[in-house]
């Protein structure tokens, strides 16, 4: 089995932490894992914001970096997302067809590809789960409170299987924190307020630490926390997996 | 001005933003609440679904099928192609049975086709008989939302607009009250009216009839008691079958407002002896959006407003932020097919965070949609010479490793280096009321370098 480690850009230069987290993670669980030199971003900022056409470099790039690969894992449910959802920009070769269906969101692979429920890792603090919404929704990473179905959640079922964790339930469970990439700045009074509300709603549950399977969330998420000195800490659920405390 | 623009100065009044969101968030979770109850609630959004794409593939036999039929029933059909065509017809109708006095329940299409002004200019009274319709009527605004037209007015602002406008008592707002005395104003407009307009929630090919649903029976009110009946439909709004509302009645009201079926769901098939029923079907740009094939699908909408309920920007931003006959979700998929530059903020007012599209009972990928359009709209309209030229920048960056990497050397020096007001100066809209993380020494390209440099020692 070979897989490829996808580093989103923004992990690479301002969260490097979740990238050593995934990595150190995935090979505890002896997975023999390659990480491409050389790797930029999938192309989602520039998509996202209306410019598809600018982004087929970083498509192109992102193929050629990952096309020999059995699955490609990366901590983020978004970027994943993106590949498999837009990749139809370019030519469908049969290495963009493999790319795109082999790319996964870090929980899913080690659920679903790796079968493991129960990592060992223990994390003795309240957590509070940001169900990102394109992991969520696009993905399906887990059931969402709009449609019908049988309840699931792969990042819950984890941290459930980790020692020490108290899951703490949110009035909202899976309402957008408001990130959104460039949204974020064009329509910033919306997305400070909607920030604003999730983390209200993490701390009346009491939720010591907020987790998702994007670090983008979280970075807003942060933002706000650490301006309005609030008592809440961020991590990406590679680094409570990654963790034995 | 711009959907972000109005949203900031909705947003200058937090308490209000909280009590808007809180109040649609109840609407939303209510309406979570009567699907769950529902086995088969998934089955039933596609069988939904699907009957919308059949009958929009059909749509031509459909409306020819369904005018015989009225016909047959004796009911005059007629055929506009644009609101001022619509707004003719309606005015002629009236003009031809001597009509002063309108009584109108709940329509979108009317409001989209600006009916009342074109009316009242003209000298007729046109009288907006649902509640919420009538509240923004006095206030002379505009319905926020289109299930619930005044949601974005508290008790008070009704109790104040009240006493200006029907000669209430000052009562603390008490609704029971104010309903009351609405209830009283509005039963002598539906005595004295001559016309009256309803809107067409249904209109079925095979039998030729039509359903409008409404909680407060005005749309029944207005059409038992007027001896002449108009009811506006766009053409979208056929189902080929009457055994069709079984499924679509139930999708309705529990998507709109959690009920398990609207409490008036009126069927009109012909008029009473002597009596007069119109309908008008309407295209007004909808064989337009019918033509564009990752759009077409936005004409399955049943307005319910529940994509408005769920959207976490609706909520917080108010109805009116999108300046738009149809606000919300639905709205910023259907307005730039109608006008691409006036309407162009609206589809970069959404996280794409998908739930308008879960929570849609006939399942518009309404998201997907608005991802859309923004590829359309950097094309097609002008875009701040700042934007273009960054995004531009940043494809070029993320097409060499070496570009990007210069480029996340710098960030990170400058995060770690460079004064909190600098960093936050205001050309940063992002730090406003956000920290950005501090830059880290190293990137992971380095760590892993280093890594495996140590790992070969």
């Amino acid at each position: 089995m070979k897989v490829g480690l996808f580093i989103p850009c923004y992990i690479n230069q301002l969260y490097p932490q979740v990238g050593k987290a995934t990595l150190e993670l995935l090979e505890k669980l002896n997975v023999k894992v390659s990480y491409p030199s050389g790797q930029t971003c999938c192309g989602q900022p520039m998509a996202n914001s209306g410019y598809e056409s600018e982004s087929i470099g970083a498509c192109n790039h992102f193929i050629d970096n990952f096309k020999d690969f059995d699955y490609i894992v990366t901590p983020s449910g978004s970027c994943a997302y993106h590949v498999k959802k837009h990749y139809d920009i370019i030519p469908q070769t049969e290495d963009v067809i493999n790319v795109r269906n082999n790319v996964y969101e870090l929980c899913d692979f080690i659920l679903n590809i790796l079968k493991i429920k129960d990592i060992g890792a223990s994390f003795p603090y309240k957590v509070g789960v940001h169900k990102s919404c394109h992991g969520l929704r696009g993905l399906r990473l887990g059931s969402c409170s709009e449609r019908v179905e049988a309840s699931y959640s792969y990042i819950e079922e984890l941290l459930q299987h980790t020692k020490g964790v108290e899951l703490m339930p949110l009035q909202r469970s899976d309402e957008c924190c408001g990130f959104g990439g460039t949204f974020a700045v064009v329509e910033e009074a919306i997305s400070v307020k909607m920030g604003k509300d999730k983390i209200k709603d993490h701390l009346e549950s009491g939720v010591e630490v907020i987790t998702a399977t994007d670090t983008s969330c979280l970075m807003h998420l942060e933002g706000l926390i650490t301006r309005n000195h609030q008592p809440l800490k961020v991590l990406h659920i590679a680094e409570i997996l990654n963790s034995n405390l | 001005m711009s959907h972000s623009e109005l949203a900031s100065i909705f947003n200058k009044n937090e308490k209000k933003v909280d009590w808007h969101d809180k109040a649609l968030w109840f609407v939303r979770h209510k309406r979570d609440l009567s699907v769950h109850e529902v086995k088969g609630w998934e089955a039933l959004r596609n069988l939904g679904h699907g009957i919308k794409a059949h009958t929009l593939s059909n749509l031509d036999n459909y409306l020819i099928e369904f005018e015989a039929n009225a016909i047959k029933n004796d009911i005059q059909v007629h055929w506009a192609a644009d609101g001022d065509e619509h707004n003719r017809i309606v005015h002629n109708i009236i003009k031809e049975s001597n009509g002063k006095k309108v009584v109108k329940s709940k329509s979108m299409l009317t409001e989209e086709c600006h009916l009342n002004p074109f009316l009242e200019a003209h000298g007729i009274e046109v009288i907006d008989t649902d509640l919420g319709e009538r509240i923004v009527q006095l206030a002379k605004e505009k319905p926020s939302h289109i299930v619930l037209p005044a949601i974005h007015k508290n008790k008070h602002e009704v109790d104040k607009l009240f006493q200006e406008h029907l000669g209430t008592k000052p009562c603390d707002g008490d609704p029971q009250y104010l309903t009351g005395e609405a209830r009283k104003h509005l039963r002598q407009k539906f005595i004295q009216a001559d016309v009256a307009i309803t809107g067409v929630n249904f209109a079925i090919a095979n039998t030729g009839g039509f359903v409008v649903c409404t909680n407060e029976g005005n749309a029944d009110m207005g059409a038992q008691l007027a001896p002449v009946h108009i009811a506006c439909m766009g053409v979208e709004k056929i189902i080929p079958k009457q055994e069709h509302l079984g499924v679509f009645l139930r999708l309705l009201a529990r998507s709109a407002t959690g009920q398990p079926i609207t409490t008036y769901s009126s069927h009109f098939k012909k008029p009473r002896k002597g009596e007069k029923m119109h309908i008008v079907i309407v295209d007004n740009g909808r064989t337009e959006q019918l033509s564009r094939p990752d759009f077409r699908t936005s004409l399955h909408c049943i307005r319910c407003g529940a994509c408005m309920n769920t959207c976490p920007i609706y909520r917080r931003s108010g109805g009116h932020s999108y300046d738009a006959t149809i606000p919300g979700p639905i709205g910023s998929i259907l307005s730039p097919g109608k006008d691409l530059k006036k309407y162009s903020s609206l589809p970069f007012a959404s996280t794409l965070c998908g739930s308008c599209s879960d929570v849609c009972p006939v399942k518009i990928d309404i998201h997907s949609q608005l991802y859309k359009w923004r590829q359309i709209i950097t094309k097609e309209t002008p875009q701040p010479f700042v934007k273009a030229q960054t995004m531009k920048i940043m494809g070029q960056m993320f097409s060499k490793p070496s570009q990007f990497e210069r480029v996340g050397k710098a960030v990170r020096w400058s995060l770690r280096n460079l004064p909190k007001s600098v960093i936050n100066s205001k050309l940063n809209t992002w730090g406003k009321a956000r920290d950005l993380p501090e830059g880290p020494k190293q990137s992971f390209d380095q760590w892993y370098e280093e890594r495996k440099n140590n790992q070969k020692d």
